[in-house]
C-alpha cells in the first residue's frame, strides 16, 4: 500500500535517507529500528510530508499514487496519519479543536465530543486533558496517549508512531499497545522504535533495521529480540 | 494577488446611500468649532471649552514617536456631519438606510437577546436609543453624549475633560474642540448594572473624522461592564478617528470596558483612554485592536486610592499595511495599589504591532504591585513585533513583575497540524486564536465568536 522506491532524503546538504526501498502491505504491522541518528524519523517525516524533508530523489506512492509533491494535509486526507516522537504543546487549542477542524464537515460535533470521550476513556486518559491545552503539561506518556486518540478518530489507513516508548512508563506503554491491538484490522502500522519495548506487547510481521540511513536488514519478530539481546552491531555484522 | 481579508471586506465593507441634513464644510477653523457648538446648542462653557481646546490643538505638535502619523491631512476632512434631524426612540422609526446598516451589522439581532440597552451612533448623532426599563428604575443613566449634555449639565461639567484635559495631547485636544456622539453613562451609588451596556459605531461618510466622546461615572459601590464594537464600510481616503474616553471609578465600585476595535484599513484610529480609580475600586479595559489602518491607544489607569487596581487585557493584530502601536498606562498613586497589564500581539502579512506601556509608581505607593506580560507572534518573516515597557519606580517595597516573549509561528507547529489534516491556513487560525485565548475568555460570549471568527478570515486571506 505504500511504496518507497529509490527515496533519498536530504535535510540542508546532509543526506540522511540513501536509496531506501521497501513496499509495506496493507494490514501489517512493521517495526523500524536502528540506532540513533540512523534515519527512523527522517523516514516518518518524509512519508508524512514535512517540508523539512523532501525526497531528494525517489517516488513514494500511496496504493499506487504518487504523493511525493502532496501537502501533509493533503497526504491526511488520503490516510497517512503521524504519530509524533515529541508531540509539540500548542497553547490554546484543545485535542477537540484540532479534530473538529481535520475532519470538516465529516462529523457532527456531538457525536466527535462523544467518541472523543469514550476513546479517552478506553485510553484511560485523564478526561481533563482533553480540555486543556493540547499536550500542555502532561507527561510523556500522556502525550502519546493523546496522539493515539488522534489516530483512532480520525481512522487511517496508515499509522506512523514514532518513538511511541520514549518517556512512556511500562502501564501507558500497555494500554497504548492493546488499543493499538484491538485496532489493527485493516491498517498499516510503521512503529518506530529504539528499544524492542512496544514489540513485547504488539507483535511485528516484519523487522526492518536502519544503519546510517540505510536499510540493511529485514526479518521477522525474532530479528527484534536478537536486537535486544546482542545489540545493533553484532547482529549486522 | 488576493487582499489580505477580502471575505470580511466582502461581508461589512459596503456604504449605504446617504442622506444628511448637515454636513460642515472641509477642514477646521474657529467658525466651523463655534458653529458645531451651535447646532447642538451648547452652555456657553463647552463653546469656550471646545475654541480654547482649538487653540491647543492648533499650537500642539504632531507626536514625534509610535506610528507614522504623516500623511493624516487635517484640511482634507469633514469635522460635523449631521445625519438626520432628531433622535428617534424606537427602532421603527429609524430611516430605511440606517436600519438596513444595523440589520446587517446584526445590532437588532444582537439587542433581542443580550442587550441591555444599545445606544448606537450613526457618524456623528446618535440616532437610535433604546434603553431598558430596568436601567431607568435602577436610576442609571446611559445616553449619548450630546443628551448628556442638554439633561445632566452639571454632572458633565463636573467631570468632562478632567482626566483627559485638551492639553494632554494634540488628539484630545482635536477632540475636545470638534467631540460629537459617544456615550454618557452614569451609575448611582451601590447599583449593579447585570447586562453589559453596548454602543455600535460606525463611520459612513469618506473623509469624515468621528470625534466620539465618552464619560462613564461608576458611583461609590456602583458596577457596569460597557462594550464597544465597532465595523466600518472600506474607503479608498483616509479617514481619522480620534475618540476620547474618561471614566470615573469611584470607591469600592467597578467598571469593565472592552473594545473590539474593527475599523478598515484607511482608519487612523487614536484615541486617549484613561480611568480613574478611587479606593478599593477595579478599573479593568479589555482592549482588542484587529483593524485599522494605524492605531495608537494605550489605555490608562490612574490608580489614586489606597488598594485600587487596574487592569489591561489586550490583543492587536496587525495585517498588511496596519501598524498597532498599542500598550497600557498604570500610574499607582496610592498605597497598595495593584496593576495587570497582559497584552498578545499577532503581525502578519508585513504588519507591524507595537507594545508601547508604562507603568509609573509615584513616592508613597508602598506595596503596591504590577505584573506586565507581553508576547508577540510573528506570522511570517515580513512582519514586526516591537516593546517598548517603560517602568518609573520611585518608591521602594513594591513588587514588579515582567515578561515578555517573541515567538515566530514555527514550522514544526504547522506541520504537527497540517500532518493531521489540517490546511495550512486553518492551523494559522488555530495556533493564533490559541494564542489570544486567555484574553479571548475575557470578552463576552458573541464577541469572542466573532473575534475568533475574524482571525480565521484574517489567516485564510493570506497569500500561499
Amino acid at each position: 500500500m505504500l511504496q518507497l522506491k529509490k527515496v533519498s532524503v536530504k535535510v540542508g546538504k546532509k543526506e540522511i535517507l540513501k536509496d531506501f526501498n521497501f513496499e509495506f502491505e496493507k494490514g501489517k504491522v512493521y517495526a523500524v529500528m536502528g540506532p540513533n541518528g540512523s534515519g527512523k524519523s527522517t523516514l516518518a517525516y518524509a512519508i508524512a510530508g514535512h517540508p523539512a524533508y523532501k525526497l531528494d530523489v525517489g517516488s513514494l506512492k500511496l496504493d499506487g499514487k504518487e504523493i511525493r509533491d502532496k501537502k501533509p494535509e493533503e497526504r491526511a486526507k488520503m490516510g497517512i496519519f503521524l504519530s509524533f516522537q515529541n508531540p509539540l504543546s500548542l497553547s490554546g487549542v484543545t485535542v477537540f479543536q484540532l479534530l473538529r477542524i481535520a475532519l470538516g464537515k465529516k462529523k457532527d460535533p456531538l457525536e466527535l465530543k462523544n467518541e472523543v470521550e469514550t476513546t479517552a476513556r478506553r485510553l484511560k486518559i485523564n478526561p481533563e486533558l482533553i480540555s486543556r491545552s493540547l499536550n500542555d503539561g502532561a507527561s510523556g506518556g500522556e502525550k502519546k496517549k493523546l496522539e493515539m486518540l488522534q489516530a483512532a478518530i480520525l481512522d487511517p489507513k496508515l499509522v506512523i508512531f514514532d518513538e511511541i516508548d520514549t518517556g512512556v512508563d511500562v502501564d501507558a506503554l500497555k494500554t497504548i499497545a492493546e488499543f493499538m491491538d484491538g485496532n489493527k484490522k485493516g491498517k498499516t502500522f510503521i512503529v518506530i522504535t529504539h528499544y524492542n519495548r512496544i514489540l513485547h506487547y504488539i507483535k511485528p510481521d516484519k523487522v526492518l533495521v536502519l544503519m546510517e540511513g540505510k536499510l540493511v536488514k529485514v526479518g521477522g519478530a525474532k530479528l527484534a529480540e536478537e536486537i535486544e539481546k546482542k545489540g545493533y552491531e553484532k547482529v549486522m555484522s | 494577488m488576493q487582499q489580505s481579508n477580502l471575505d470580511f471586506e466582502y461581508k461589512f465593507g459596503f456604504s449605504m446611500p446617504q442622506k444628511y441634513t448637515f454636513k460642515s464644510k472641509k477642514g477646521l477653523d474657529e467658525g466651523v468649532v463655534k458653529m458645531i457648538s451651535q447646532m447642538k446648542k451648547e452652555p456657553v462653557w463647552m463653546t469656550e471649552f471646545r475654541l480654547k481646546a482649538y487653540g491647543i490643538f492648533k499650537k500642539k505638535p504632531m507626536p514625534d514617536w509610535g506610528a507614522d502619523l504623516s500623511k493624516i491631512n487635517f484640511d482634507s476632512m469633514y469635522y460635523y456631519i449631521k445625519p438626520t434631524d432628531k433622535q428617534v426612540n424606537s427602532w421603527e422609526d429609524l430611516p430605511a438606510e440606517i436600519k438596513n446598516t444595523y440589520d446587517r451589522i446584526g445590532v437588532p439581532e444582537a439587542e433581542k437577546k443580550f442587550l441591555a440597552g444599545v445606544s448606537a451612533q450613526y457618524e456623528s448623532e446618535v440616532v437610535y436609543e433604546s434603553i431598558n426599563k430596568e436601567l431607568n428604575k435602577q436610576g442609571v443613566l446611559f445616553c449619548d453624549m450630546d443628551t448628556g449634555l442638554k439633561k445632566y449639565p452639571h454632572l458633565v461639567k463636573k467631570y468632562f475633560g478632567t482626566l483627559i484635559p485638551p492639553h494632554d495631547n494634540k488628539f484630545a485636544a482635536l477632540n475636545s474642540a470638534t467631540w460629537s456622539g459617544g456615550s454618557f453613562v452614569y451609575i448611582p451609588k451601590g447599583v449593579k448594572v447585570k447586562m453589559p451596556l453596548q454602543a455600535y459605531f460606525r463611520i459612513n461618510a469618506e473623509r469624515f473624522g468621528q470625534f466620539e466622546r465618552t464619560l462613564i461615572i461608576a458611583e461609590e459601590g456602583a458596577y457596569v461592564h460597557y462594550i464597544e464594537g465597532c465595523t466600518a464600510p472600506i474607503y479608498t481616503t483616509q479617514s481619522l478617528h480620534s475618540a476620547v474616553v474618561e471614566i470615573f471609578v469611584h470607591k469600592n465600585a467597578r467598571v469593565r470596558y472592552t473594545t473590539v476595535q474593527n475599523w478598515s484599513n484607511n482608519v487612523y484610529n487614536l484615541v486617549t483612554k484613561r480611568a480613574r480609580a478611587d479606593e478599593n475600586a477595579i478599573m479593568e479595559w479589555v482592549d482588542c485592536n484587529i483593524g485599522s489602518k494605524v492605531t495608537m491607544k494605550y489605555p490608562s489607569v490612574y490608580l489614586y486610592g489606597e488598594g485600587a487596581r487596574g487592569e489591561v487585557l489586550s490583543i492587536a493584530y496587525a495585517g498588511k499595511n496596519q501598524h498597532q502601536d498599542a500598550g497600557a498606562k498604570m500610574l499607582h498613586f496610592a498605597p497598595r495599589t495593584s496593576s495587570r497589564i497582559i497584552s498578545k500581539s499577532i503581525s502578519k502579512a508585513g504588519g507591524r504591532t507595537s507594545y508601547r506601556g508604562l507603568v509609573q509608581i509615584m513616592p508613597g505607593a508602598k506595596k503596591s504591585s504590577v505584573y506586565v506580560s507581553c508576547d508577540a507572534l510573528i506570522l511570517d518573516e515580513k512582519s514586526r513585533s516591537d516593546t517598548y515597557p517603560y517602568m518609573k519606580i520611585k518608591q521602594n517595597d513594591v513588587s514588579i513583575q515582567h515578561e515578555a516573549t517573541v515567538e515566530k509561528l514555527g514550522e514544526e507547529k504547522l506541520f504537527y497540524l497540517t500532518s493531521k489534516g489540517i490546511s495550512k491556513s486553518d492551523a494559522e487560525g488555530l495556533l493564533v486564536n490559541g494564542f489570544i485565548d486567555p484574553v479571548v475568555k475575557e470578552i463576552p460570549l458573541e464577541y469572542s465568536i466573532e473575534l475568533n471568527r475574524l482571525i480565521n478570515l484574517e489567516m485564510s486571506g493570506s497569500v500561499g
